[in-house]
């Protein structure tokens, strides 16, 4: 019975650590910040969510951190090819889902904390879901996952609720790490242009003088297979798929003479396999979980706003403040509130809406998210649209739509949630 | 926790709304960049789903070069991570022209290597009239079109004629585009 007495009981130096922190005032705590036991027992009772492909660093290290009411996201099953980084996971495992794996192992590991894992989509899950959370931390592998993300936190801020977005992501060895305070700091959409573009070939290129075996291999992907396959998506999880390019890339090799098309290498190329390398992993990750233990305490200054890490071209990190966008189409202005008449009709709303300063306009369109309603340009649309100005707008929309204006003089636009007057 | 909220009303007031049906970001962009597109006459848009602004078709109609009298129609697909990804363009007709292929694939650079989330829709049609009035042999994508209009551009010419009539060019069939 010894060992259970040991699992239960919480050993004295188990959070020493964290205890020197939380416990005691350094030079740069925030001046709100009150050492003691209140940061720890504030740790514990807060929720916090993560999701992503850093998935394994980040639940170890929030479990580790203190935080005791994790939600955790994956819509990923584990493949034998993950083993090599995300450690949470053993060969057993292949084939189950990550989120309820990891969940199970740090649970296990961990005494005290309670994860809840789901698999599925983070887009799965609605504002309801995402307002409960005080931080979200993601290590999320595609830029749609993150815009949908931001976009979502950026969206519930008011009534008191602000959930910063924690967000880490690495490229071989390259990594970045950012804290987003929604509406405050510079949210994701507003770097969106400083993305590097994903390296794309010319089509001629493709088409006639390829040069490298990726270009055979695009050239099956992109020209080959819509030509010989019509509408037929790629599933590239479908191996007679995957062997079907790379039999079609390698005869296109082979016709113009260039070595190194393999089977792993058509599966690269079109799925865009970014080079995961553990360390890299494990160092945003690190950086990300250090941001929500301190934005959660405030025993430390917090990450202002983004930190690149360089680990190709010897090691480099560098911190600097993006600026957030005036102009930014998700941050830069927040929906208000409408209330409307839904008798009247939508000539009438435009109308009431000149009246309004902020919404005087030379040439307005208007859209719900499910309705064109009235477009200006071009001219087809707006003949096609012209009809609805007759409309009531009880027809046209329904109580909670978001209403999204725009006017070639205005750079973003302009956005309402609609209520009805009664 | 850190008094974000705090924080939030020193820089600003927030009254922001929060609303079930929300506009997407991709929406957003393309309801503008709709907006403000000016065409000239001699291109018209088509909504087969005037309430789908994402998926739309687009005719030009030459009114000088070699293409003149023809009425070329591409489909434009637009998805959630526009403007991060170019818009998806395709000849709907089978046409000869270098930087078109047969399956109607365009070669313009802003659709594939040169996009940028601040190009907007108005570049792309801008480039697509382009290649009507200034076709490009450099840049082959129906390499035998290229070719002719490379060595004998009167030929080339012919040839554009008697492809828009709905003639064959070396034994392959095109669709008639004229009128």
């Amino acid at each position: 019975m010894a060992t259970t007495t040991v699992l239960t009981t919480e050993s004295p130096d188990r959070w020493k650590y964290l205890n020197n922190i939380l416990t005691r005032r350094g030079p740069y705590s925030d001046e709100t910040f009150e050492p003691g036991d209140e940061p720890k027992a504030f740790l514990a009772d807060l929720k916090i969510f993560g999701a992503g492909g850093l998935g394994c660093e980040i639940l170890k290290n929030l479990a580790l951190s203190g935080f005791k009411d994790i939600h955790v996201i994956d819509m990923d099953t584990i493949d034998i090819s993950n083993l090599n980084r995300q450690f949470l996971f053993r060969e057993a495992d292949v084939g189950k889902s990550k989120a309820e794996v990891a969940a199970a192992f740090v649970m296990k590991r961990v005494r005290g904390v309670k994860i809840t894992p789901f698999n599925c989509a983070i887009q799965d899950k609605d504002d309801e879901y995402y307002k409960q959370f005080k931080i979200v931390v993601c290590g999320l592998d595609s830029v749609e996952a993150r815009r949908w993300i931001n976009a979502t936190l950026v969206n519930l801020v008011g009534e008191e609720t602000l959930i910063p977005l924690i967000d880490g992501g690495t490229e071989g060895f390259k990594g970045q790490a950012r804290v987003i305070l929604p509406t405050i700091s510079c949210c994701y959409e507003c770097t969106l242009d400083m993305l590097t573009p994903r390296a794309a070939v010319p089509l001629c290129t493709l088409a006639s003088i390829p040069r490298q075996p990726a270009h055979c291999i695009e050239w099956a992907s992109v020209i080959q297979w819509p030509k010989e396959k019509g509408d037929l998506k790629i599933d590239m999880d479908d191996p007679e798929h995957v062997t079907w390019l790379y039999t079609k890339a390698l005869g296109r090799a082979k016709e113009f003479n260039i070595p190194g098309v393999t089977y792993a290498m058509t599966q690269g190329v079109i799925k865009n396999i970014i080079p995961a390398i553990a360390s890299t992993n494990a160092i945003v990750a690190a950086s990300c979980c250090s941001e929500a233990l301190k934005i959660a305490t405030t025993a430390s200054p917090y990450l202002d706003n983004y930190m690149m890490y360089t680990g190709d071209e010897s090691v480099y990190t560098y911190t600097f403040q993006h600026e957030k966008k005036d102009d930014c189409p998700v941050c830069g202005n927040l929906p208000q509130a409408l209330t409307v008449d839904p008798e009247s009709t939508l000539e009438e709303l435009m109308e009431k809406l000149q009246e309004r300063p902020e919404t005087t306009l030379k040439k307005p369109s208007l859209r719900t998210s499910a309705k064109s309603l009235y477009l200006q340009a071009p001219k087809q649309l707006e003949e096609q649209t012209r009809p609805n100005l007759e409309k009531q707008l009880k027809e046209l929309m329904e109580e909670g739509d978001e209403l999204s204006i725009s006017d070639p003089g205005m750079p973003f636009n302009l956005r309402f949630i609609i209520s009805f007057s009664s | 926790m850190l008094k974000i909220w705090s924080m939030k009303q020193q820089q600003q007031a927030a009254s922001a709304a929060s609303g079930k049906k929300k506009v997407t970001a991709a929406q957003l962009r393309v309801q503008k960049d709709l907006g403000e597109l000016s065409l000239p006459s001699t291109m018209k848009t088509h909504f087969p789903d005037p309430d789908d602004i994402l998926n739309f078709t687009l005719t030009i109609e030459p009114d000088e070069g070699m293409y003149k009298g023809g009425a070329f129609n591409f489909d434009f697909t637009i998805n959630q991570n526009f403007p991060h990804e170019p818009p998806k363009v395709l000849c709907k007709q089978k046409i000869y022209h270098p930087n078109i292929d047969l399956e109607g694939k365009v070669c313009l650079n802003i659709l594939r290597e040169d996009w940028k989330p601040v190009l907007n829709l108005n570049a792309v049609i801008v480039g697509l009239q382009y290649l009507f009035l200034e076709p490009n042999a450099s840049d082959p994508l129906n390499k035998e079109a290229a070719e002719d209009l490379k060595t004998n551009r009167d030929n080339f010419k012919r040839n554009v004629r008697s492809s828009m009539g709905g003639g064959y060019v070396k034994n392959i069939s095109y669709d008639k585009v004229t009128k």
